[in-house]
């Protein structure tokens, strides 16, 4: 069984997803900031008139943040509340790759990192993290609810 | 097994049929010699007993059997209607309700047993005297008196129905009309909001070009694109009545619980609005009309001492107004006592007794909107006055509504709703504020202040370090939209704009960096977990392609800390003068709504309007530099409003439309881009504006309306100073020709 991984780059990681889960990959559009919205979600774009949420993949994987002025692309993705962007540096090409070849995470990832992968594939000249998109999707809606909290605590306090 | 789409058409069908036989037999109840109510209900209850055969529901088909051979002796004239007849006759049709539900989540009739009502129905069916089987056991029958004159002689005197039924017209209608799937109307909707988006920008880009043939495309886009979002908003229109049908049945049982009687009256049932909003009011105006017959009307005796007809009157009432539907529902019953809502509210220390001694009787009682003021928390349950009136009121706040309560002990109350017609496309005001742009829904707005230089800079004062703004006497809470959103202001400290909001009764001044025009904007809705944030509604496309947030405003209150979630109301209310907004009869006027350039509601006194024309484009002729027409063998100057009021010219169009006002003894026509509709409404809160050729602002039909000033049109039409006109007679004219044209006029 072998699955076809559309692979991107974000900070110098390679990463990949399902193809089944891409909707579509984007040029730079043009951000409209979410004022009070945790940094994860780094603004809204219009998709052909539907408006998706972007996300900062490099903050979602505690990734130094990207140069200000560098065009990064849009993976757009599949979620179960509608299309969501995925923010990357470069896309890639789609491999395929066999099932029986993905390994867990090594142990020593931080595993707040290491949850968000299905697991990696040891290329030969690079690693080929697999993302679990799903899962990440899930660490962004928590980053924003928990910067909500934070904003009443602090009220309250 | 049944093909599933025949079977969920059956259901739909029948639920339909079912809500208009409860609705007829109240009716039947009441005109018990209408024949043609009485075949329109035999013909429904044959209808349903035939299908139920069709499909094999044995249980169903017994009890519809049953219930028309009843009708059917009623028909004859061999029986008459009685209460508890009607009553049987009403279980029968919620059994039947009943069963379908059972089929409709199962698939089959299943555990539900009717036989109780079956064997009233046949027990009635033979004992054609005793239409009750259970008044032999000594159950209480609802103590209503039997509608007059008794059914019985007036349908003696009818003939006995001639065979069959005759052909009626509802058969015939049915071609007319189609059933549609409701999903593809939301889908056709969502399709018209990315068209009227498309449009927008289609617009805008033809702004910035210079193509005649191209501007004429954009045009015809925009009249047609107008026109299609009209009628497919149309398409998802339903009539209140779909809401209303069900009160009478409802009354008539509560009536019968609480032994009172009580008289329904249903005006402009026919008012259409929203699919999703007629769901959407169903619950609030349910517990609205419990509430009124359980608490407002009084029983028979204590109406009679009272001095009362021992009847009491509900009436609803649903109309359009400023495009909004309002439903009011009103009782002549006892009213809400001002004093035991204040006493009520500082019981339960939710006020203190000076808070409530400063309001007017008209704001305590509204104190019954309050969180927590009744003791119930359901909805449905009925206790108490004022049960849960604050979930009635979050339920309409959320569909983008407002409700308000008017009492007059003794005499009774009425509850004002007013509603959108729609939520997917709505009116919106388009801001600016730390460099991104923001909407502000038209329904939170109450009125807009700019301020320049010196005013600007001193006009914010600062109580403890919480800004304020000294408006009318009263104090405004302020608030800064960029320092809110935690954006980079843009200070500029020659100039404030002020957006005055208002929510849940209360309030706020929002500063802005700019103001610009209200648009109609299609809302979309926001990746949910963005919702938690609790600032926004919603987003929308701009005519640029780009998106701008939709501001929740009474989210944005909140974390801006000038509203507090559970209310310090009343004291900004109260503050503006005390002076009660009722429906003041003389505050109503007659007003022509314009729309022209950027200003979209604009109001001229009806009574200084002449004449409306339409004027071909091509005569518009030009003297001394300004745009004339000749008119009625004369020259009538043209004013464009959009030139006067923004600096920039009207719409080129092939014809003008112009409103004719008449100063002194010169017509002035003035060009305006859309003539909008003729409204008598009050005017609410109006205040000034140092805005050229504006009077000021005030809140009309619930839309803050701009007042042109007629003065300022009439000096801008003729700068030439008086007295020049007659030199210029005099040098053309001989006195004998000026005479004559005197008296021909």
């Amino acid at each position: 069984m072998s699955t076809l991984y559309a692979t991107f780059l974000v900070a110098g990681h390679y990463l990949g997803i399902d193809v089944l889960e891409v909707q579509e990959v984007l040029l730079e559009q043009r951000l409209t900031p979410i004022p009070l919205a945790s940094a994860v979600v780094e603004g809204l774009i219009n998709l052909r008139g539907q408006i998706v949420p972007a996300i900062d993949l490099r903050r979602v994987l505690k990734l130094p943040p990207a140069g200000s002025g560098q065009d990064r692309f849009n993976v757009v993705a599949r979620s179960r509340e509608g299309p969501v962007s995925l923010r990357v540096d470069e896309i890639g090409d789609v491999v395929e790759l066999d099932a029986a070849g993905l390994s867990p995470p090594p142990e020593n990832l931080d595993p707040a990192i290491g949850g968000l992968l299905r697991g990696l594939y040891k290329l030969q000249d690079r690693l080929l993290l697999v993302l679990d998109t799903a899962r990440a999707i899930e660490v962004v809606r928590s980053a924003v609810s928990a910067a909500n909290r934070s904003h009443y605590d602090a009220k309250t306090e | 097994m049944q093909d599933p789409d025949i079977l969920q058409e059956f259901l739909g069908e029948s639920a339909e049929n079912l809500t208009r036989l409860d609705h007829e037999m109240v009716e039947l109840e009441r005109r018990p010699q209408d024949r043609e109510l009485l075949a329109s209900i035999f013909r429904t209850v044959h209808t349903i007993k035939g299908t139920c055969g069709f499909f094999g529901y044995q249980r169903l088909e017994a009890i519809a059997h049953v219930a028309e051979n009843i009708l059917n002796e009623l028909r004859n004239g061999t029986r008459a209607l009685d209460t508890p007849l009607a009553s049987l006759l009403l279980g029968a049709i919620d059994a039947i309700k009943r069963i379908l539900a059972a089929i409709e989540s199962t698939g089959v009739e299943g555990e539900v047993f009717e036989q109780g009502i079956l064997a009233d129905l046949d027990y009635a069916l033979q004992h054609p005297g005793a239409s009750n089987r259970r008044e032999a056991v000594g159950v209480v029958e609802p103590a209503i008196e039997p509608p007059a004159p008794v059914g019985s002689v007036a349908i003696e005197s009818c003939p006995p129905a001639p065979g069959p039924e005759p052909a009626t017209p509802r058969e015939h209608e049915a071609f007319a009309t189609v059933r549609v799937d409701v999903g593809l109307l939301d889908r056709l909707m969502n399709l018209v909001g990315e068209l009227v988006l498309t449009r927008n920008q289609v617009l805008q880009f033809n702004a910035a070009q210079d193509d005649a043939v191209l501007n004429g495309i954009a045009h015809r886009l925009n009249l047609i694109t107008a026109e299609l979002q009209e009628r497919v908003m149309k398409t998802r229109m339903q009539p209140v009545s779909r809401v209303f049908n069900q009160f009478p049945r409802l009354v008539r049982d509560l009536a019968a619980t609480l032994q009172k009687q009580i008289t329904l009256e249903v005006e402009g049932a026919e008012t259409e609005l929203d699919r999703t909003l007629v769901e959407a009011i169903k619950d609030p105006l349910t517990h609205i009309v419990r509430n009124s017959c359980d608490h407002g009307i009084e029983t028979p005796a204590q109406r009679r001492q009272q001095g009362k007809s021992p009847s009491g009157r509900l009436r609803l009432r649903a109309f359009h107004e400023g495009g909004q539907v309002n439903i009011e529902i009103s009782d002549d019953g006892a009213g809400i006592d001002p004093e035991r809502i204040r006493a009520k509210v500082v019981e339960r220390g939710m006020r203190t007794a000076e808070q409530v001694a400063r309001l007017s009787d008209r704001e305590a009682v509204k104190l019954v909107f309050l969180p927590g003021f009744s003791t119930a928390q359901v909805v449905t349950n009925v206790s108490g006055r004022g049960v849960g009136m604050d979930v009635v009121r979050n339920h309409i706040e959320g569909i983008g509504g407002t409700v308000d309560l008017i009492s007059h002990p003794g005499q009774g109350a009425t509850v004002l709703i007013r509603i959108p017609l729609t939520l997917a496309i709505v009116p919106g005001l388009l801001v600016n504020a730390g460099g991104e742009r923001f909407v502000i829904p038209q329904l939170s707005l109450h009125e807009l202040i700019r301020l320049e230089g010196e005013a600007a800079r001193t006009a914010i004062e600062y109580v403890h370090e919480t800004p304020v703004l000294r408006r009318r006497n009263a104090l405004l809470p302020v608030a800064d939209l960029c320092h809110t959103l935690g954006l980079m202001a843009q200070p500029n400290p020659d100039e404030l704009n002020i957006v005055v909001v208002q929510v849940d009764g209360r309030r706020f001044g929002l500063v802005v960096d700019a103001i610009h025009d209200t648009e109609e904007i299609v809302v979309k809705p926001l990746w949910q977990p963005l919702k938690s944030l609790n600032c926004y509604a919603g987003a929308t496309i701009l005519g640029d392609g780009r998106i701008a947030l939709i501001l929740d405003i009474g989210g944005i209150g909140i974390r801006a800390g000038v509203t507090m979630p559970a209310g310090h109301a009343g004291a900004v209310e109260s503050g503006e003068g005390g002076k009660p907004v009722g429906p003041v009869a003389d505050a109503r006027r007659s007003l022509l709504l314009l729309r022209a350039g950027g200003l979209k509601r604009l109001a001229v006194p009806l009574s200084k309007v002449s004449r409306l024309e339409n004027i071909p484009a091509e005569q518009v002729e030009f003297a001394a530099g300004r745009s004339v027409v000749q008119y009625r063998n004369r020259v009538l100057p043209l004013v464009s409003v959009s030139q006067l009021l923004d600096g920039f010219p009207p719409q080129q169009t092939d014809v003008l439309q112009a409103v004719v006002f008449r100063s002194g003894s010169q017509d002035i026509g003035l060009v305006v881009d859309e003539i909008v509709d003729i409204v008598e409404e009050e005017i609410l809160s109006p205040f000034a504006t140092d805005r050229p050729g504006l009077m000021g602002s005030a809140v009309v039909g619930g839309l803050v309306t701009d007042f042109l000033d007629l003065d300022a049109v009439t000096q801008w039409a003729s700068t030439a100073p008086a007295g020049s006109l007659s030199k210029l007679e005099a040098a053309l004219f001989t006195e004998e020709q000026m005479l004559a044209a005197e008296v021909a006029e």
